[in-house]
Parts: structure tokens; sequence; C-alpha cells
């Protein structure tokens, strides 16, 4: 029997016919993070299969690379990944600097990992908060969500938007940090740090929250670095890789934080409930960051002389960031032109989305919905 | 009840020359609409204000201010705004079943005030097995939800139907159980009975009548916010999960009624375990006046029972959602078998327990339960000051 173009396996027992229920599970269900759709195969509310199908939100960014030129493309990056754009902008940036060859000032270099950091916790906070909210508490979304305003009106500070920044140029960043804004991080972390322990009393360790994390869509070391898991998805897994750490770029190498991994604390190592951990602990680890940062900001400009006509040398060239969903690649083939001939986006949430089909079978419908938001899939960082 | 019919029917009465027995259903249809719509329905809409208002401020929002004092007719703008919406059916849906679910939902929550008692003379009938009643007419209540799921033509509300299904037909029976400890305490089914057995003074309540009634009665309120759809237990409509699950297609009044009797059985979840186990409207004798005695019964009635109505609210906000496996579990290896040994620990409890000691343990009991809740202020005020914003919080935008 097939029903629109899925198969649909008919079991027949002591006379009664049973057959499985195919469910469309998005593009506009609640909690798919965006227009992003499954195919969900259930036996009840468990389920067979769960084939994520992608693309509703592909706009193409690759080829309108092509069309508008280097410095015009950076608007674009903030686009990949609006949850947490800075880390693009400065994949963008790096790529065109390799490609140039381009050395950035070290202030703007640092001004770079202040803003990517930030946003590395707006980032997480969403990621926590929208979980909770998919296992069904709400309070700790609406308190995640007031921290990550205080933020993004950091960020406005910075450079006058809360979403997409448009913050970085080829060469360093637009605009140094405004006045007083070192004294207003600090003030925020003062205040956030203690947040963090106030999360985990809230909701990390309580005893329904737990249950429905634990050992659930379990995902071993192997099979993370088989189905390319990258940031707290391929850490939540035990694997102690961090580009930040392992293949230092820009400042880090000068900065000292910690690469927390899934420990199994509270069942299996790799499951939801470590993948989730890990990425409360990453906010820690950014507030260390911002502090030695801040502490360490040397004098100088921010952005270097870069010609309004960017025009690189032919070559090609690629970078790798740890952006908050993981490892993100920028590859940029250039043939001397005023415009990038190919530019390849390579974004963690895209390779994440394959592995929800192996993890979920058997799992239970609800588990879905916590296995997606564990992941941190943002749809438009799948499909560009 | 009786004298006022007969008044009614009698030479020269509003309703000469009618039979009695339609002139008392009559008197009793009226009665009935004057409850359900001078208490029932604002009950009911005034607790999804009192809920919004509660949770925003445990979410440290504002929630909804802008109708009336502290937005305080809000639900009457919200239960216009739905009336005058379009009744959408779906064009798949069965449409009588369709149409009909979500009255036998509010049906089943409104006919448990029938029994339900506000005051020693405040109840509309009271009937000789009026606990049975109540549990046998919230029945009606999956009954609506599941022809609302099936009816629906909806997968998610399919879904959502066959959880709620599952979910209240499992939790009826630790309910069912943590109700027999009072009769059996008791010897009758009768509300107005079991309240009169209990007294005014907490020890005196069957709460701390033994420990196994104490067990009962968390059992209970566990098993009837499971019956309620409330979180932890709102997997039928759990909106991360099944979208809105049961009512996914529903729109207008019909999909208010659905939330009209949701915010309703808080209530009756809470009058119930009032009238269990916190003795009722049961006050001390001070007035021998009948209005103004009424009053005070019934006003420390509502209290006690929209106290439990609040509980539910933070719970709702504090905790997230079961598995569909964990509720039935839950469930089945906890409550029932808990449900189970209270039942029969009450019953030896009545019978090896001499009757001299049952007074002083209660009493030991009711200092235990107050010092656990002043524990319980103590920690949450402890957290309120912690969490309290200071002054030099307010670094960044001025305007919050």
């Amino acid at each position: 029997m097939s029903l629109a173009g899925f198969t649909v396996d008919v079991v027949r027992e002591k006379g009664f016919a049973t057959e499985e229920m195919t469910l469309n599970m998005g593009p506009q269900h609640p909690s798919t993070h965006g227009v992003l759709r499954f195919v969900v195969k259930a036996d009840g509310e468990v389920m067979r299969e769960a084939i994520p199908d992608v693309g509703y939100l592909h706009r193409s960014i690759e080829k309108i690379a092509e069309k508008v030129g280097y410095h015009g493309f950076m608007p674009y990056t903030d686009r990949v990944d609006y949850v947490a754009a800075m880390p693009c902008n400065q994949g963008w940036a790096m790529v065109c600097e390799k490609l140039a060859g381009i050395a950035v000032p070290r202030r703007g270099e640092y001004c770079r990992v202040i803003a990517v950091e930030l946003c590395r916790i707006v980032s997480h906070l969403l990621a926590v908060g929208s979980m909770t909210m998919d296992i069904g508490a709400y309070t700790p979304f609406t308190h995640a969500l007031r921290e990550r305003e205080y933020i993004n009106d950091l960020l406005e500070e910075l450079c006058g938007a809360r979403l997409t920044f448009n913050y970085m140029r080829i060469g360093g960043v637009a605009w140094d940090l405004p006045p007083g804004f070192a004294e207003k991080v600090l003030a925020f972390l003062d205040r956030f740090e203690p947040l963090i322990d106030e999360y985990n009393a809230l909701i990390s360790y309580n005893k329904i929250y737990v249950e429905r994390l634990a050992h659930v869509a379990v995902i071993s070391a192997a099979d993370a670095i088989d189905y390319n898991l990258t940031g707290p998805n391929l850490r939540g897994s035990g694997v102690k890789f961090d580009v930040r750490k392992d293949l230092p770029y820009s400042v880090y190498a000068e900065l000292d934080f910690e690469v927390p991994v899934g420990t199994g604390e509270a069942g299996t190592v790799g499951d939801c409930f470590d993948r989730y951990m890990v990425r409360i602990r990453e906010m820690r680890e950014s507030c260390r960051i911002l502090r030695q940062c801040l502490a360490q900001l040397p004098p100088g400009p921010v952005l270097a002389k870069v010609p309004r006509k960017f025009k690189p040398p032919p070559g090609d060239a690629s970078v790798r960031v740890e952006s908050a969903r993981g490892d993100m690649g920028w590859y940029c083939v250039s043939d001397g032109s005023e415009y990038p001939y190919r530019v390849k986006i390579r974004t963690g949430s895209f390779t994440a989305t394959a592995i929800i089909d192996k993890v979920s079978r058997g799992l239970m419908i609800a588990d879905l919905v916590a296995v997606i938001a564990s992941l941190d899939l943002v749809a438009p960082e799948i499909d560009r | 009840m009786r004298e006022l019919v007969l008044s009614l029917t009698a030479v020269g009465g509003l309703l000469a020359g009618v039979p009695y027995e339609l002139a008392a259903a009559l008197v009793m249809l009226l009665f009935g609409a004057l409850v359900v719509f001078v208490f029932v329905l604002p009950v009911a809409g005034i607790t999804s204000w009192v809920e919004r208002r509660v949770w925003a401020r445990i979410q440290s929002r504002v929630g909804p201010n802008r109708v009336g004092p502290q937005g305080f007719l809000q639900w009457l703008a919200d239960g216009l705004k739905n009336l005058l919406k379009e009744d959408l059916i779906p064009a798949a849906a069965d449409r009588p079943l369709f149409a009909l679910a979500p009255y036998l939902v509010v049906a089943g929550f409104i006919a448990t005030f029938v029994a339900i008692p506000f005051g020693s003379r405040l109840i509309i009938a009271d009937l000789d097995i009026g606990i049975l009643y109540i549990t046998a007419v919230t029945g009606l209540v999956v009954v609506g939800v599941l022809m609302a799921g099936w009816a629906s033509n909806n997968k998610w509300s399919l879904l959502g139907g066959i959880r709620s299904a599952a979910q209240i037909v499992s939790y009826e029976i630790p309910a069912g159980l943590s109700v027999f400890p009072v009769v059996l305490l008791t010897g009758t089914l009768s509300t107005q009975g079991i309240i009169q057995a209990q007294g005014w003074q907490p020890w005196r309540w069957f709460l701390f009548a033994n420990p196994f009634t104490f067990a009962a009665f968390f059992v209970f309120f566990v098993a009837a916010l499971a019956e309620g759809n409330r979180t932890p237990f709102d997997l039928p409509e759990a909106e991360s999960e099944l979208v809105a699950g049961f009512c996914t297609e529903y729109s207008g009044m019909r999909y208010l009624l659905f939330f009209l009797a949701e915010w309703g059985n808080l209530y009756v979840i809470g009058a119930l375990v009032t009238t269990l186990f916190l003795g009722g409207w049961r006050v001390p004798h001070v007035t021998d006046h009948v209005v103004a005695r009424t009053l005070l019964e019934f006003g420390v009635f509502f209290l006690k029972a929209y106290f439990f109505v609040f509980i539910a609210m933070w719970v709702r906000a504090t905790l997230p959602r079961v598995r569909v496996d964990q509720l039935t579990a839950l469930c089945w290896k906890y409550l029932v078998p808990i449900a189970l040994v209270n039942l029969v620990g009450t019953a030896l409890w009545m019978t090896l327990v001499p009757a001299a000691a049952h007074r002083p343990v209660a009493i030991a009991m009711t200092l235990a339960g107050a010092g656990i809740v002043v524990l319980f202020l103590a920690r949450v005020r402890h957290h309120l000051r912690h969490a309290r914003l200071q002054p030099s919080d307010y670094y960044l935008s001025p305007i919050i």
C-alpha cells in the first residue's frame, strides 16, 4: 500500500489488520524550530522512522555571494544562522582575509572574539530555553530569554542591530567597542554567572526533566564522528574537539578556557541530557573568555586598510570557525574579479539532521521533540 | 427546596396547577442555570485570568493587564472574541461528532457542581452517592475528548484523544481508591455527610486523621491533576508534541469550551480535595444569623478550594511534562499500590488502633504538617529574597 508516495506496511495478525501511521510533523509544527519537516512513521506513539525533509528555508545564499561581491555578502552571512550571526560574519571575513592575505589588527580580533562569545551565549540560551519549552516547562524559557535580551541590548550598542549584526568587515570590525561597553559586559557577566546555577537549580536537575532526557537518543562517539556531528552535539558524545582549541584561529590560542564534554552524569554518554549540559557549561566558558578578552584588550585600530574594490588574487581558501552549532566551514574560490567564483558553507545543523532518523527509531513521538531540541537545529542554517 | 416547590404549586402560587414533579424539575433547572451562569462560568473565566497573571509573575512577565483594572476583565474580552469568531469545521471532519464533543466535555464538568457543597445549605442536590456521582460524571469528559480527537480527522488530534483516554481511565483508579479511605471513615458517600464528619479545626480534618489518609490526600491530588490534564500531565494537548492535541482543529467558541472545562475542572479538583480532606465549609460557631453563617461557610470553602487552584498553577509553571510511558508507569507502579495500601491501612487503623489514640495522633500529625508548611514557606521566602533584582541589576535598559 502506498500513501502519497510513502509505503505503508500492513500487518495482519489473527484477522486484524493494522498499519503504521504516517505522521507529517512540520513544516508548521510548533517544536520543529522553524520550517523543518519530518515524515514520521509511527506505531501508536512509537516511531519506526523519522525522515527529515529539509529545504523549506533555502534562500540560495551561496549563489547570492557570486553576485553581490565580497563586501556586499557580509550582511547575507547574518542570515545563514540568525540565532548566532557573529560566527558567520567571522567565517566570511576570515576566508576573505585568507584569500587576500590580510592581517587583522589585534584589537579587531579581540572585538571579534567578544562579539562572537556574546553571540554564543545568546544562542545557547535560546537552545537551552527552547529545549525546556519543548519538554513542557515554560518558565525557564522566559528566564533564558530575559537574559538574552540583556545581551541583545549589549550587541545593539555594539553594532546597532539585535539579531542580524553585519558587524564585521573584511580586515576587522566595523566599529570599536562603544565607551563603557567593557563595564557593561562585566556587569552583565557578574549577574549572569550565578544565573547559570539558577538554571541548573530550576530545571536541569529536575527529576522529570532528567527522566525525559537521560538515556534518550544516545549517540556514541564513533557514530557522532561518522555522522559528522560538530560542536556541542559532538562534545556531548564525549569527543573533546573544539575548533577554538584544536585548530586555534583569531586570538583563541591566547585565551584560557575548557572544552566541556558529555560525561553521562544522568544516563549514558551521548544522550540528550549530555548535549544539554554541554551547552550549559559552554555558556560558563564563554563568560570566562569574555572576562579575559576584556582584561587583555589591546589598544590600536580595529580595521585594516582594505580597498573598497576588493579583488583577491585567484585561488581558493577555506577556514573553520567554531560557531554555536559547531564546526562551520567556509570555502571560497576567487577568480581574481570583484565577485567570488564559488562559495560553500558547511554548517553543523545540516549534518546533525542526518542522524535524527538513526537515533529516533523506537523512541516515542515526544522524544523526537527532545532529540530535535537537543541537537539544536536551526532551520535557516540547514538550508542556507 | 421541597417547601419552595410546594408553595409555588399551591393555589395562588406562581405555578398553580402545574404537577409537583414538573414544577420541581423547573425549579431545579432554574437553580442549575443560576449556579452555572452566576458562579461556574465566571469562576472558570476568572481562573483563566488569575492563571495568566500568576504564570506571568512566575515567569517575570507582566501578563494581561489592559482590559479593566489589572486586566481583570480579560476573560470577558476573550470570551466575547471567541464567540464572534467563525466556527470552523474542517471539510473532512465528522460533523455531528465534531460539533457535539465540546458540549460533552463542558457537561461533564458542569454536572459535578450538582453535588459540590459550598455551604451547609448551599448545595444543588445532596445526593446519597455524591462522591460516586462526581467520579461518574467526570467520565463524560473523556468521552468528549475522544470524540473530539476522532471526529477532527487529524492525526495529532487522534493521538491527543487516545492519550487522554488512556490517561483519564488510568488515573480514575488511584483517584477513586483515594476517596475510599474517607468513605470508610465516614460510612457515607454523600458530600455533605463527609464534611459533617469533619470539624473546622485542622486536626479534625481527614487529611490528618491518620497517616494513610495523609498519603491518600497526595495520591488524590496528583491523580486529579492528571485527570484534569494539568502539567505535568498535560499530554493530551501537549503543545510542543501534538500541536494542540485533541483541540487542534477547533476554533472559536468550541475551542474556548474545552478551556472553560479545563479551568473549571481546576476548581472542581480543589473543591473535591477540600470536601474530602480539608473539612469543607466547616467554620467555628461565630454567629447564629443564617445568611452570615452561609456566607462565611461559602467564603471558607471557596478560599480552601481556590488555594489548590493556585497550587495547580504553581505546579504548571514549574514542572516539565512527563512522557506517555512514564505517565502510565507512575499511575500503575506507584499511585495504584499506594492507594491500595492506604485503603487497607485505613481499615486496619480503624479496627486495631484504639479510639482514644485517634485524637493525639491527629494533633501530632497536624503539628508535623504545619511544620512542613512553615519550612517550605521559609525556603520560598529565602529564594524570593535571593532572586529579587537589586537596583544595580538595572544596569542596562532603564526602560525595564
